[in-house]
């Protein structure tokens, strides 16, 4: 689970997430962040349900289903900052 | 080519025409099989299908089959029963339970159920249902599903389906579908007919249904039908109205529901149009106007479609094969090529 002394590296373990369980990839994630998962057919639907318990388990943030939108989920950049949104609202809590 | 809300309106007499020579040519000349099985359930789009085969095959040469399972509605081997009466057709009944039974599907599903509802009890009278975010017009969620249980008095409680619990239900489901179809090849093999599948152009372009299940048949003839299209065949073909009604459902899980709440989102009148609007490249503001929607409604479902149609290509992918291997380029000796010298 994510500590406060790496909430700055969001990124990386989404990325590594991402190639090793979604992708099948060993060169890592070959996408920027901003690539759309969706548009670009990186993850289906049920790699965004993979996602979201990934999301919760690593980061410890609760994801509610009217969460789950393009929005907050469609590229590691969106990912990346919803989960720092949630730790943040979390800790400030 | 201007979009207006009857854009989707058919010439039935033709296109029911045009249906019944694509039958006759590809189960008889293509195929070379007498005639057609095809499963029906009570619903409009095997209503369809039996009447396009019986115009194509004449009565005698197609077989109906209902096959319900313990979750089935009741109702819908009463309406199954009232529309091959009104085509001539004598339908067969095979109550799949004991087959499902054996392959451990209701067990398997419900210990995936208790996972998240550990006091999911079906014998109290618990049913449990998989659902997708409704009103997809008023918001973009992504497609994740949720599990309802509903309780013998009628109260109803749904919680997220984590991945591992989600898989699980699912395959245990698809045994249904799958089940049916080694019916309906039963049947047709022991008369060497064909199998007529029964799926429509939102089932089957959007991924509604189970590989090796009903998706599995020798010919297709609604694929390329918009549901509110077939509505319309019905209506011409005189499929009876308790039928033409009836609310579409999956007739999957042991909850009732409708095929809006587990897959589609959106009435078929506004979803239909919709989507014939992307398919013809007509830009978001003018299908809104049209439809009197805003143009963000309607880009969420232009979104919808689009990425049901991508993440369920595997569905309609037929198994992947290597081509021939590339001939050795090294002389190839009697002793080798296992010839007699």
């Amino acid at each position: 689970m994510t500590t406060p002394t790496d909430i700055q590296n969001i990124e990386h373990p989404i990325r590594a997430f991402i190639a090793s369980n979604l992708l099948f990839s060993s060169d890592g994630f070959p996408y920027s962040d901003d690539a759309s998962f969706l548009r670009e057919g990186i993850i289906d639907s049920l790699g965004v349900v993979e996602l979201v318990a990934f999301v919760q388990k690593q980061f410890g943030v609760t994801v509610a289903q009217s969460e789950v939108i393009p929005d907050n989920f469609d590229s590691v950049a969106k990912l990346a900052a919803f989960v720092r949104r949630k730790l943040a609202a979390t800790q400030a809590g | 080519m201007s979009f207006h809300p009857h854009a989707l309106k058919l010439d039935p007499a033709q296109e029911t025409d045009r249906i019944v020579r694509f039958l006759q040519q590809t189960v008889r000349q293509t195929f070379r099989r007498h005639g057609g099985v095809l499963g029906i359930s009570g619903g409009v789009d095997s209503a369809v299908v039996l009447a396009l085969a019986v115009r194509a095959f004449g009565p005698q040469r197609v077989v109906a089959i209902m096959m319900p399972d313990q979750d089935s509605d009741p109702l819908s081997e009463t309406l199954a029963r009232e529309l091959a009466a009104q085509f001539g057709v004598e339908p067969l009944l095979e109550n799949i339970t004991p087959a499902l039974s054996g392959f451990e599907c209701y067990r398997r599903r419900d210990d995936a159920i208790r996972r998240v509802f550990p006091d999911y009890d079906p014998a109290r009278g618990d049913r449990a249902k998989l659902v997708l975010p409704p009103d997809l017009l008023e918001s973009g969620t992504l497609n994740v599903y949720s599990v309802t249980v509903v309780r013998a008095d009628g109260r109803q409680e749904t919680r997220p389906l984590p991945p591992r619990e989600f898989l699980e239900i699912v395959a245990a489901s698809n045994f249904k579908q799958r089940t049916r179809m080694s019916t309906l090849y039963y049947h047709a093999e022991a008369r060497n007919y064909a199998v007529i599948g029964t799926a429509n152009k939102n089932e089957h372009a959007l991924g509604f249904f189970v590989k090796h299940g009903d998706g599995g048949a020798d010919v297709q003839p609604i694929a390329h039908l918009f549901k509110t299209q077939i509505y319309q065949l019905a209506e011409y073909l005189n499929v009876p109205e308790a039928i033409r009604r009836r609310t579409p459902t999956t007739d999957t899980y042991s909850a009732p529901q409708d095929q809006q709440e587990f897959f589609f989102r959106l009435p078929f009148a506004t979803l239909d149009l919709l989507w014939y609007a992307m398919e013809t490249g007509v830009p978001a503001a003018e299908a809104a106007r049209v439809m009197g929607l805003t143009e963000a409604q309607v880009q969420h479902v232009y979104d919808d479609v689009r990425r049901k149609q991508r993440t369920t290509e595997y569905l309609r992918t037929p198994a992947l094969m290597l081509p021939p291997p590339v001939p050795s380029a090294a002389p190839v000796t009697a002793r080798a090529a296992n010839v007699a010298p």
